[in-house]
């Protein structure tokens, strides 16, 4: 098959399937050939058959550990789990009133939200295509709700344009298009296109750029109701006498490239950031909930695994009792390992040498995510913004709004940092309190009017101060992945390792799903072949 | 197209995904922030550092440890902690992207001489050297 024009063969190639096998067939197809989902996921793992008596050790109750027990609990093996924390879900997690949270280092922050209200610490929002996790959502009965990813409404803030103030998203982005098409419109006016288009197609693109730049007729983007209807009115559609509209100024476009919001339109279109987004009603921890519902009476908690160790037999795992300190060796025919790679690159094993290579050589990132519960919706009530992010430059890089119980009163959370970076490492340097500080002083920017009046109480974690992971996510590079990536999956005689941190959607939950589902069938695998 | 041949092009098709598959993208914290420049090897260990190995230096110690760089007999050979700022190893980052030369020298420096550690100075120069492995 020719290498050129993958698309049109591929077209080909699907019409020509559809024809000898029937439109199941195609779907079947394109589902594989990726155009119908944007997963790997092709359904729960159907494990059976598990030689009687037959047992495995999975490390770690978070996601990819909750559904090998499950899984390899279905399939007929004998599971145990083995947690550090009291709880589980590992990185799915959500913060309530009354919880406590105790960093590394000391500090013990006491959640003061009111009942409801919660900070979602880890992951946030679902994607529409990680099918996996939808599917347990839905198999587990997890509740979901919309997350609103894409709010026109909210603001784009930048310390180097506008004078640091605020402008809305709608407003940048039509003045941002409308200039880009004007622009493109005169290049083609004065016939600078004309060796990459033809005279029909100029003639298309002419028009495209006007419907799609809002520009008037003479090609130009200006102040009038045309382009308000995309960027915001000055007085906006009433009734009655005063019901006629007034248009809004365009920004200059100095203005507009200077406050980078083409980053935040960008944004929005990657694959993993696209509408339709979820959440669960009541915080992400609901996913993990559900989870350990389903495996409740295999996992042992407050065990701090010190090694790990496997023979021709069997693996053994040497855990100690947080509490008691009591020490303990479990002992499987297998194990599955979903253990972050920064904490077990510490813990001693007699996995092969360059799998304890591969282990190491993972550094993890780290963030900063910080809730401040608010007495009442004055970003709904005053700014008519309903869920969604407003961007900073500065190091909270964004606050969020709550995307539930609209128009409600009494208190909410807003996600007031999700510092990545540098700035993640600043703000994770500072004591609880002085993170609250910045994020008032920061946050303030959106909303100075209320900010500060209408603030009740704060959380923050600090993920390079969390005890149990001792940073976010796990950060792969061109090089380690050619490096290391197949020895960190591969089975390492009896252990197999599982995670985010084990697929290439790291950082996500649907990562530590697809990671896990695979190891274990290999797992299954190769027990029946011992 | 024979059934043969497209049997051949499916399997050609699905068996490379990872080529195909677009970058994936991270649920995790944006970058764009604008922190205030460190400069001093002082100003680099609070604004970076001690996000981790804390404000006294001393680590913690959780389901893992985060080492701690109080008077630690490994930070002696300057070779060791200048690696680890540059290229990072376990759950420690790299930092050969985000901070400069001067900066990494500067806080290196910075570590090797406080916190009940004694061990001079390093420059540049030296950071040069082990950037280039």
């Amino acid at each position: 098959m020719e290498q050129t024009g993958r698309k049109t063969t591929r077209r080909q190639l699907l019409s020509a399937i559809g024809m000898l096998g029937g439109s199941a067939a195609l779907y079947n197809m394109m589902t594989s050939l990726g155009y119908a989902a944007e997963t790997q996921f092709t359904g729960p793992p159907k494990l059976s058959g598990a030689r009687p008596g037959a047992s495995v050790i999975v490390l770690g109750a978070g996601l990819a550990g909750m559904l090998a027990a499950y899984e390899l609990t279905k399939a007929g093996y004998k599971v145990k789990v083995l947690e550090y924390q009291g709880r589980a879900g590992g990185r799915n997690w959500s913060l309530y009133g009354g919880d406590t949270v105790t960093e590394l280092g000391g500090a013990t922050q006491k959640v003061g939200f009111a009942p409801g209200n919660y900070l979602n610490p880890g992951p946030w929002r679902i994607p529409h295509h990680h099918r996996t996790l939808l599917h347990y959502c839905k198999a587990f009965g997890v509740a979901l709700e919309p997350f609103i990813q894409f709010n026109h409404n909210a603001y784009v803030h930048n310390t180097d344009a506008f004078g640091g103030k605020p402008q809305r998203f709608k407003a940048l982005a039509a003045d941002f298009e409308g200039n880009v098409a004007e622009l493109l419109g005169k290049a083609l006016d004065q016939k600078g296109l004309d060796a990459d288009v033809t005279a029909e197609d100029r003639d298309r693109l002419k028009e495209a750029l006007r419907g799609w730049g809002m520009l008037d007729k003479d090609m130009k983007y200006a102040k009038n109701l045309h382009s308000s209807e995309h960027r915001g009115f000055d007085r906006p559609p009433g009734g009655g006498v005063n019901g006629e509209p007034t248009p809004s100024d365009p920004f200059e476009l100095r203005e507009v490239l200077k406050s980078g919001i083409w980053r935040n339109m960008s944004f929005f279109m990657n694959n993993e950031f696209q509408t339709t987004m979820f959440q669960p009603v009541g915080g992400m921890g609901m996913i993990g909930k559900a989870f350990a519902s389903k495996v409740q009476p295999l996992i042992t908690y407050n065990a701090k695994v010190s090694k790990i160790a496997q023979d021709k037999k069997g693996v053994t795992v040497t855990y100690a009792d947080t509490g008691t300190g009591a020490v303990t060796e479990a002992k499987g025919d297998f194990c599955v390992c979903t253990i972050p790679l920064s904490v077990l690159s510490q813990i001693e094993s007699n996995l092969s040498p360059k799998m304890q290579e591969a282990i190491a050589a993972v550094p993890y990132s780290n963030s900063v995510k910080i809730g401040l519960e608010m007495g009442r919706r004055f970003w709904e009530e005053d700014a008519a913004i309903y869920g969604g992010h407003s961007f900073t430059n500065q190091e909270i890089g964004l606050i969020s709004y709550p995307n539930n119980n609209f128009l409600q009163d009494g208190p909410a959370v807003l996600l007031g940092a999700f510092a990545g970076g540098m700035g993640g490492y600043h703000i994770g340097g500072m004591t609880p309190e002085e993170r609250i500080e910045a994020a008032l002083a920061q946050g303030s920017v959106f909303h100075p009017e209320s900010y500060r009046k209408e603030f009740r109480n704060g959380v923050s974690v600090a993920w390079s101060r969390v005890p149990w992971m001792l940073g976010c996510c796990a950060r792969w590079t061109e090089e380690t992945r050619a490096q290391h990536y197949q020895t960190l999956v591969a089975m390492d005689d009896r252990v197999v390792l599982a995670g985010e941190h084990a697929s290439y959607v790291g950082c996500w939950m649907e990562g530590a799903l697809l990671s896990s589902i695979d190891a274990i069938t290999r797992l299954h695998k190769r027990a029946l072949e011992a | 197209m024979s059934r043969k041949l497209i049997l051949a092009a499916v399997l050609a098709l699905t068996a490379a995904p990872a080529a195909m598959a677009p970058a994936a993208w991270a649920d995790e914290a944006p970058t764009g922030g604008k922190p205030p420049v460190p400069v001093t090897g002082e100003q680099v260990y609070r604004v970076v550092c001690q996000s981790c190995h804390m404000a006294d230096a001393k680590g913690g110690v959780g389901a893992a440890a985060i080492p701690g760089l109080a008077a630690n007999p490994r930070l002696k050979a300057a070779a060791y902690p200048i690696t680890m700022v540059l290229k990072g190893r376990g759950a420690m980052p790299w930092f050969n992207d985000t901070l400069s030369p001067a900066q990494t020298a500067a806080v290196v420096t910075y570590i090797r001489t406080n916190f009940g550690n004694s061990y001079g100075p390093v420059t540049e120069a030296d950071v040069a050297r082990f950037a280039g492995h």
